[in-house]
């Protein structure tokens, strides 16, 4: 069935493109593939995909480890909650360009401001998520390690990360998709590499093909990584319900 | 520590009702010598917020305890017995008064299993082994549960998640067994298995046992003590030691013992078993 959709969809384009008859407007499905075939035979495009995913990962790791530590405070403490609380609201109505042109004042056009901004993006919404999951943790189990002494390593490996599995795929999952996206603005505001840089060098000569084929390009080996890493792990960390 | 509230409740239950000196394993706490037991309890009040008041559930409940001992707490559901053990083992510090707990592993078996559902039975008995998981199968055969070391609780009867929790409880040779309403949705051939389990840890292993329960039948013939608590707010109405003729439900002094027990104490008459989840 997804074949069948994803059948569709191509088919529908190369409809457009050919009924449109502006190739400059709206290529055709060959002429995309054409150019992805030439960029990575030149080497720019792989190279250029290699370094965002990198920095994908990178404010990835970061959002996902201060936003599930603080989640978790938040929802284990009022006392935290309520000092997080106001810093949550303001980050999550703060507009990205603002965070992204913040970052690049404050500490410069470098890769440590282009992660920092995209984590800061990304840092609330996994907030939000984990400290759902912190404040559903069954006391009973607390209760059950407290008398029995468990280590805290244990508690956290057995105990806790269990419960909050479920919110931390789900933060994962959805902060994958927001992150890349966030990355390439960042990218095109302010590094002279990456998938986001190519694509404003693309705007300039309004090249829609080459457009076409970074955005196609990304957004498959995205979805090849939450379908080969996440969605896996979401289903392992699940298993036990079924 | 001094225990003179369960000693004097004690006395007074022996001497209004004339069952005399018995010849228990252990003997009260008012015949022991200042600082008997290695558990000590006294909760002087407990008492809970309600609507805005606070409501007093407990006053002046004292006892102490030796090893090897099995005390049974005796009281009709909602009378303050959870409340006990919950004090006892430190989850409830809203108290006044004063625990004093044995050195040692503690063996808890709350009034629902507690099984994380996300390990196998043997994962849930491991995590509490300490890395020593050796005594495990020869437990879990016990209690007739063989072969199961690799389900989920989601597989098990509430009775099985039961046994499996009595285990986890049993495992590491505890210095004292809290068990809270143990042998509640058991059959009562499981129950009577169970029962003797306990009895043998107690004996073999000098566990102090602290069992809460609603039901007399369940207690007779293996507890050495009955504290049974009653009144509003839930007084320590009496420590009484027990013998086995006079817990023997088939003994003319068990049958007696109970009648009495249940004369004196009617709120200790049979009563529905309260409800619990795996």
């Amino acid at each position: 069935m997804r074949a069948l959709s994803l059948a569709v969809f191509f088919g529908l384009w190369w409809g457009a493109a050919l009924i449109a008859a502006k190739p400059a407007l709206l290529p055709a499905p060959p002429a995309v593939l054409l150019f992805a075939w030439r960029a990575i035979r030149s080497g720019a495009m792989p190279r250029n995909i290699a370094i965002t995913t990198l920095r994908v990962a990178a404010a990835f790791a970061v959002s996902m480890l201060a936003g599930s530590s603080v989640g978790y405070l938040a929802g284990r403490s009022r006392r935290a909650d309520t000092l997080i609380d106001p810093w949550l609201i303001i980050l999550l109505n703060l507009p990205v360009l603002v965070v992204v042109v913040l970052c690049y004042i404050w500490i410069g056009l470098n890769d440590v401001a282009a992660v920092l901004a995209v984590a800061l993006v990304k840092v609330p919404t996994v907030m939000v998520t984990v400290r759902e999951g912190a404040r559903a943790l069954d006391p009973g189990f607390d209760e059950l390690a407290l008398v029995y002494r468990l280590p805290w390593r244990q508690r956290a490996r057995r105990i806790i990360v269990p419960q909050l599995a479920p919110y931390l795929a789900a933060a994962g999952r959805s902060g994958l998709s927001i992150t890349w996206k966030i990355v390439l603005i960042v990218e095109l505001l302010g590094r002279p590499n990456g998938v986001g840089f190519a694509l404003d060098e693309l705007f300039q000569t309004f090249d829609v093909a080459g457009i076409l084929a970074y955005g196609f390009a990304f957004a498959a080996l995205m979805l090849l990584v939450e379908a080969v890493l996440l969605r896996p792990w979401e289903s392992h960390a699940n298993a036990w319900r079924r | 520590m001094r225990m003179p509230g369960a000693a004097n409740a004690g006395a007074r239950y022996l001497a209004a009702h004339g069952i005399g000196e018995t010849s228990s394993p252990a003997a009260p706490a008012a015949a022991q010598p200042a600082g008997y037991g290695v558990l000590g309890v006294r909760i002087d009040g407990k008492s809970y917020a309600d609507a805005g008041r606070r409501r007093e559930v407990l006053r002046d409940v004292a006892f102490a305890a030796a090893a090897g001992e099995i005390l049974a707490l005796l009281a009709p559901s909602g009378a303050g017995k959870t409340t006990i053990l919950r004090i006892v083992l430190g989850l409830d510090r809203d108290f006044r008064g004063e625990i004093r707990l044995p050195q040692g592993r503690l063996g808890v078996m709350f009034q629902e299993p507690r099984l994380l559902p996300w390990l196998t039975v043997e994962g849930n008995l491991r995590l509490v082994t300490g890395g020593d998981p050796s005594e495990i199968p020869g437990l879990l055969s016990q209690v007739g549960l063989e072969g199961t070391e690799n389900l989920h609780p989601k597989a098990l009867s509430l009775g099985m998640a039961r046994r499996v929790a009595l285990v986890r409880a049993l495992l590491g040779r505890p210095a004292m067994l809290v068990l809270d309403e143990p042998f509640v949705s058991l059959d009562p051939r499981s129950a009577t298995e169970l029962v003797s389990l306990v009895a043998r840890a107690a004996r073999r292993g000098g566990t102090l046992v602290l069992l809460a329960t609603h039901d007399v039948d369940q207690v007779l013939g293996y507890a050495d003590r009955l504290l049974v608590l009653g009144g509003k707010p839930a007084r320590l109405a009496a420590d009484c030691p027990t013998s086995p003729a006079l817990c023997s439900p088939n003994e003319a002094a068990g049958r007696n013992f109970k009648q009495k027990l249940l004369s004196r104490f009617p709120f200790l008459s049979a009563e529905p078993a309260p409800e619990a989840a795996p």
